[in-house]
């Protein structure tokens, strides 16, 4: 399958550097840092990483050791895109200018306490990679609702189910007129790859977004990290789309949806994670009117038949 | 040269003449027209540096933090509720050892909305591992922002350092200032050299997970940081006196010498409690002035006066004067009085009278409930 629909690189052609080393903290099964792995594949050497407080803090290892092969500031929660405004701005007065400072943030930090950090910085264009690793909820502090856990979908803060939808922060990021926005998953690295790529080769602020199933928090087997993250593009629970300059195009699989291939049922996607096993009919109902919705509006704003 | 300006001007200039790589700034009164100033250096390209126009005072902060650690000399000034919105950014810088310097200009903290001179703001700040300088006149503020940059890049303390000064009081009012050449601001004030940095040749992680016992010693060298400060900023001071004739140090002593009580102050109501000792030394009264230069380290060894007369622009509900309740239990008499907050005007006049109430054993919050 070719996710892009044209020609792709195949995953044994990933570059064999490793920025991620032996040692790190991350769960078994952890998505944040298999896509963290890939990003810095893609990346590579020359990267300033920026993290507020998230998993990927405590991935890192205990000081004074640590498994991350790129120089690292650790920074309060709602900082870190302040933070690579600063690192950014010293870069250009110390003239090192093949060094790119990327943020590495949760969705807690984007969506929720870090959005304001964030929109200035985009706002005021500085020259970075903003990266959301969305795990849908606060994984780190166990599993809390976030602006960005769905409808329905239980946490420690919601205990009967969120009673609200989320939101679409790549939509708040694209209203900021940056040069590139994407989306992406790790269960098409290519397609991350080539994403990351593309956004290390342009100037200015870009947002990539990469859905990040938790097995943990999302209760489900940890073996099932990479089809967890297939079945949410296949569903169209999850879209996978580019932005550049303005222009927005779906990619891989979201694009043959908005071509016309049938979605998933939804139901196949859910009934994989215990976050949703309380749901009762009607509650699925109102997520399968949401996604219904969700899809005939990009329908009718992207071009796709219905 | 002598300019003759308010202290936000005399304060953007000193900050323009220390160099810094980068300047992160959000508006507050009364601190504005520092970084308005700046910013008009930068575009006009008299001073070359990144100027980040922030959307926050506590992005401001996080972004001189971000721009330290990649080896930058960083600015940026505050009043009140910005320094407040910093404050768990103040705590990064200082445990992070970042030499950031910011000027604050000291207004009250609301409910109410107050704009005017109270020192709560930066008072309130003093765990946070910043050195702290007080600012009687527009020339300390011109002296103290250039001495910030050399004390706290000192390799053997590497803390941020925080200057501040009355809103309005100083902040908009017109003095003299001897400005010195850019020259000799440069021979005494070398290049920004890092104590750890960003650096992809040399990758570091900073900040991770830390366990108990190295936390424990990263706070423990940072005490031993702020005990040696005082050493560095006498030194430092009296380089500074050599080179452009005016010396600081941690204290400011004013006719001690034979006094029988000496009042303790801090930024602007210290250069008015001079004008009262003069005036009651005329009367034939023996009193001094100790002027409070450094709340952070805190000078108790200069101290040890037999009476002495506190005066707060401040208060810790509960406690009571901030400054008074620093030095309580160091042997001396001590009288405190709560004075001046929220910019109630106090006059050298009112100075004298709090020196007579103490004469009679008495203080407390003046001139409404002196006991």
């Amino acid at each position: 399958m070719v996710p892009n629909g044209g020609e792709i690189m195949a995953i044994k052609d990933l570059p064999m550097d490793e920025y991620i080393l032996k040692g790190h903290a991350a769960c078994p099964g952890c998505p944040a840092t298999i896509a963290l792995r890939i990003t810095l594949k893609a990346l590579g050497k020359k990267t300033i990483l920026i993290v507020p407080a998230c998993c990927s803090a405590v991935i890192q290892a205990l000081h004074p050791h640590t498994a991350f092969n790129v120089p690292t500031l650790n920074i309060a929660f709602e900082a870190s895109a302040a933070a690579a405004s600063g690192v950014a701005a010293a870069l250009k007065m110390l003239e090192k200018k093949d060094v790119l400072p990327v943020v590495w943030a949760g969705d807690g930090g984007s969506y929720d306490i870090g959005l304001q950090a964030l929109s200035g910085a985009l706002e005021r264009g500085t020259d970075f990679i903003y990266i959301c690793y969305n795990n849908q909820m606060y994984s780190n502090t166990g599993i809390q609702r976030s602006g960005a856990t769905p409808y329905g979908a239980w946490t420690t803060t919601t205990w009967t189910g969120k009673k609200e939808r989320q939101k679409e922060l790549a939509e708040i990021v694209m209203a900021h007129h940056i040069p590139y926005v994407a989306t992406a998953t790790i269960a098409y690295p290519e397609d991350l790859y080539e994403k990351m790529k593309k956004a290390k080769e342009m100037k200015g602020p870009r947002y990539i977004e990469i859905l990040s199933p938790c097995p943990p928090g999302w209760r489900f087997d940890m073996s099932k990290t990479v089809e967890m993250s297939k079945l949410a593009v296949e569903t169209g629970a999850w879209v996978l789309y580019e932005v550049i300059n303005g222009e927005l195009k779906f990619t891989g699989y979201s694009k043959r949806i908005l071509e016309g291939k049938e979605r998933k049922p939804i139901e196949e996607w859910l009934k994989m994670q215990g976050r949703f096993r309380h749901l009762k009919p009607e509650d699925i109902e109102k997520i399968k009117q949401q996604l219904d919705e969700k899809w005939q509006h990009y329908k009718k704003i992207y071009g796709g038949k219905e | 040269m002598i300019i003759v300006d308010t202290a936000n001007h005399i304060a953007a200039l000193a900050a323009k003449m220390a160099k810094p790589h980068v300047i992160a700034a959000y508006p507050i009164t009364p601190q504005t027209t520092i970084v308005e100033r700046l910013a008009e250096y930068v575009e006009k390209g008299e001073l070359n540096a990144e100027y980040i126009r922030v959307e926050s005072e506590h992005s401001a902060m996080a972004a001189c933090i971000a721009a330290a650690a990649t080896g930058a000399r960083t600015f940026t000034a505050t009043s009140s509720h910005g320094l407040l919105l910093m404050h768990e950014m103040l705590h990064w810088a200082g445990l992070a050892r970042l030499p950031v310097v910011m000027v604050n200009v000291n207004r009250a903290i609301g409910p109410g909305w107050n704009i005017w001179s109270d020192l709560n703001d930066s008072l309130a700040q003093r765990d946070t591992g910043w050195i702290q300088f007080y600012a009687s006149s527009n020339q300390e503020v011109f002296d103290s922002v250039i001495q910030a940059y050399k004390i706290a890049e000192n390799e053997e303390i590497l803390l941020p350092a925080m200057v501040s000064y009355d809103g309005f009081i100083l902040s908009h009012t017109s003095m003299p200032v001897e400005v010195p050449e850019q020259s000799k601001i440069d021979e005494f004030l070398p290049d920004f050299k890092p104590g750890w940095i960003l650096d992809v040749e040399n990758p570091i992680t900073h900040g991770n997970i830390v366990p108990p016992e190295p936390y424990m010693e990263i706070r423990y060298s940072m005490q031993k940081a702020m005990e040696k400060a005082k050493k560095v900023i006498e030194e430092i001071g009296e380089e500074y006196g050599k080179k452009f004739g005016r010396e600081y140090g941690l204290v400011e002593e004013y006719r001690c010498e034979d006094a029988d009580y000496v009042i303790v102050a801090m930024a602007a109501m210290a250069a008015e409690a001079k004008v009262a000792v003069d005036e009651l030394r005329q009367k034939g009264e023996k009193v001094g002035l100790l002027k409070l230069r450094t709340f952070r380290p805190f000078p108790h060894e200069r101290l040890k006066h037999d009476k002495m007369i506190v005066i707060d622009r401040d208060i810790c509900p509960g406690l009571g004067g901030i400054v008074y309740n620093e030095i309580k239990g160091n042997g001396s008499e001590i009288y405190g009085f709560i004075a001046g907050l929220g910019g109630v005007d106090v006059s050298y006049k009112d100075i004298e009278r709090m020196y007579e109430l103490a004469k009679e054993g008495k203080e407390g919050w003046y001139p409404t409930e002196v006991k």
